[in-house]
């Protein structure tokens, strides 16, 4: 239940006008994001809640205001994936493993966020080591879906692997969180939970003081309540930094002048292959919606062809194995993290990692190390490159012909706690849309879009050109706008 | 791909992960599932092209080689399990 006069439960823009004509200060703000916070302990969205930093954030802005000086998120509440490193603050990537880690130094996404005037509320809950599509990995428990179904009560999955992000932007505990994206993990998340999310081109933010999973696909990106805000928090989030050769040099766009472009005249390219007999029909008819709105705004919809779009995931699950089990390979009980001691190193180095990780990263740097052993490299892992490179040129050929590519953002709305717990690779189809894109390095937004039968959202997403996440922002808004999603979910706590 | 229960123990040990030996038969039919349904890459030819290792197209800037940070040897061992004087500590690794 929200509370009267809350301030939770406002965007970025309200934000930010309401701050410079002095309607509250930040202070209040904060204050009210804090009992938000307490309104929806259920959810267990947060790992770590930093309330007394947020309170000294939240007077120092308020200062930096006295002078004039605001900054793009100034007095924005936050949450941040306890993937990113925030220095002197527990980041545990939800494994037991790094359950006591405090980092002595920023991640640079968040550093961006702290100069832009944004305030950490917290860190959010998610899969461990953001493997997983429902939360249900995380070595807290799962954070739990702010939606239920109309028939029952039943506790749902917010998506993953940045579940407890979605879920906290979802039930307006905060406007903003911050998560990662590796196959789907920022737009699967927010689309079970009607938000909006942001993947954007591989290269356009910083990775470095994020905990790696797989380093070639790995990109952070904003979770909002709108396509506006979201076009806000990642401009602040991105840019160049040396310390990461794969953050791109080239300019950050105003995103926000985008939202208002007219898209007359531009086409939208509906992919075939996204077509199957197991989709849904309501999400089939959602998707037939989205093209529709499209064209009423004066859009013209090109149908295409992704050849190699089914062999998307299963080249994911050789590569972004392959990269987690050497990522992985540090947490050996040594540097950092939890050790389970012995008297022989070996036998340390077994026994830590053995109780330290979860079942399903345990799976996946298994699955990488064999792909990766002698004698599978070459028909395992350099056969997945080969196809992933076959990937990106389906994409490459797909955008001499159009604009931007709109497909649903996951096969099905969001499922039971309890559900699909038996079968890895029935979890693992949950991103069979987010992953090409990923795949391809390519940019990509989930916008909440309709209601299931049974009363849980819906998004469909957008992939665009590499660096054009202006061209997100600017169909998104129309689909935004078009599909008047505006329902708050049972959990809403602002 | 059908894996054996002496594979999973293999790779296991080359990934130093300590798993149970009742637990290595069903990890062997999880991994053998996965394994399988990846199996389908097979049917893809990719003959006539190169492996792809990076989606991103820039090159390696040059940088000056000068020092960024450092003396920071307190903060490097700061989240460690065991250390003494600014050194990890291990269980003796030479007899």
């Amino acid at each position: 239940m929200g509370a009267k006069n809350s301030l939770a439960g406002l965007t970025v823009v309200e934000i930010r006008d309401g701050l410079r004509n002095g309607d509250f200060t930040v202070g209040e703000l904060v204050d009210d994001h804090i009992h938000a916070a307490e309104r929806a302990k259920n959810l267990n969205g947060y790992i770590t809640e930093t309330p007394d930093l947020a309170k000294d954030m939240a007077s120092k802005s308020d200062d930096k205001i006295s002078r004039q000086e605001l900054g793009s998120l100034e007095g924005v509440p936050v949450a941040v994936k306890d993937l990113f490193c925030t220095k002197g603050i527990r980041t545990t990537a939800a494994s037991k493993i790094l359950d006591n880690f405090v980092p002595t130094y920023e991640s640079r996404v968040t550093e961006n966020l702290w100069g832009a005037g944004a305030v950490l509320m917290g860190k959010a809950n998610m899969d461990e080591f953001a493997m997983g599509s429902s939360n249900i990995t995380s070595a807290y428990g799962p954070a739990i879906n702010p939606w239920k179904r109309e028939s029952d009560g039943d506790d749902l999955a917010p998506g993953g692997s940045s579940g407890g992000s979605a879920a906290l932007v979802s039930a307006g505990v905060v406007p903003v969180a911050i998560g990662t994206d590796t196959g789907g993990s920022i737009r699967q998340p927010a689309a079970f939970c009607g938000v909006v999310g942001v993947k954007p081109t591989y290269g356009r933010c910083s990775r470095w003081g994020t905990i790696a999973f797989a380093s070639s696909l790995d990109q952070a990106g904003p979770i909002t309540r709108s396509v506006h805000d979201a076009a806000i928090v990642l401009e602040a989030m991105s840019g160049h930094d040396r310390r990461d050769t794969t953050s791109v040099d080239r300019p950050v766009p105003q995103f926000e002048k985008f939202l208002s472009q007219s898209i007359k005249g531009l086409k939208v390219g509906i992919p075939k292959e996204y077509l199957s007999d197991s989709l849904p029909t309501e999400i089939n008819k959602l998707w037939g919606d989205g093209g529709q709105w499209f064209k009423e705004s004066g859009a013209e919809l090109v149908d295409i062809s992704l050849p190699h779009t089914k062999y998307a995931l299963p080249s994911y699950y050789i590569v972004a194995p392959a990269e987690a089990s050497s990522n992985l390979a540090r947490y050996d009980g040594v540097k950092y993290g939890m050790r389970v001691s012995d008297k022989s190193l070996e036998q340390q180095y077994s026994k830590t990692r053995g109780s330290g990780f979860g079942p399903e990263v345990k799976r996946r740097i298994m699955i990488g190390t064999y792909v990766l052993s002698a004698g599978y490299y070459d028909a395992y892992y350099i056969h997945a490159q080969k196809v992933r490179r076959l990937i990106l040129e389906d994409f490459n050929s797909a955008f001499k012909k159009v604009d931007i590519i709109l497909t649903p953002t996951t096969p099905n709305e969001s499922f039971g706690l309890r559900d699909k717990l038996d079968d890895p690779v029935a979890m693992y189809l949950n991103d069979i849309f987010t992953v090409p894109a990923s795949m391809a390095g390519l940019p990509a937004i989930s916008v909440p879009c309709g209601l299931s039968g049974t009363g849980l959202p819906l998004g469909l997403q957008l992939i665009g050109p590499a660096f054009e996440e202006s061209r997100l922002f600017q169909f998104g808004e129309k689909l935004e706008r078009a599909a008047e999603f505006s329902k708050q979910p049972s959990s809403y706590v602002g | 791909m059908d894996l054996d229960k002496e594979t999973v123990a293999s790779v296991a040990k080359l990934c130093r992960i300590e798993i149970q030996e009742q637990d290595l038969t069903p990890m062997a039919q999880e991994l053998s599932n996965i394994l399988s349904w990846i199996e389908q890459l097979r049917e893809v030819d990719v003959s006539s092209c190169e492996p792809l290792s990076s989606v991103v197209e820039a090159e390696l800037k040059m940088r000056d080689d000068t020092v960024m940070d450092g003396d920071l040897a307190e903060d490097v061992v700061g989240n460690a399990p065991d250390s003494t004087n600014n050194y990890f500590l291990v269980p003796k690794v030479i007899e």
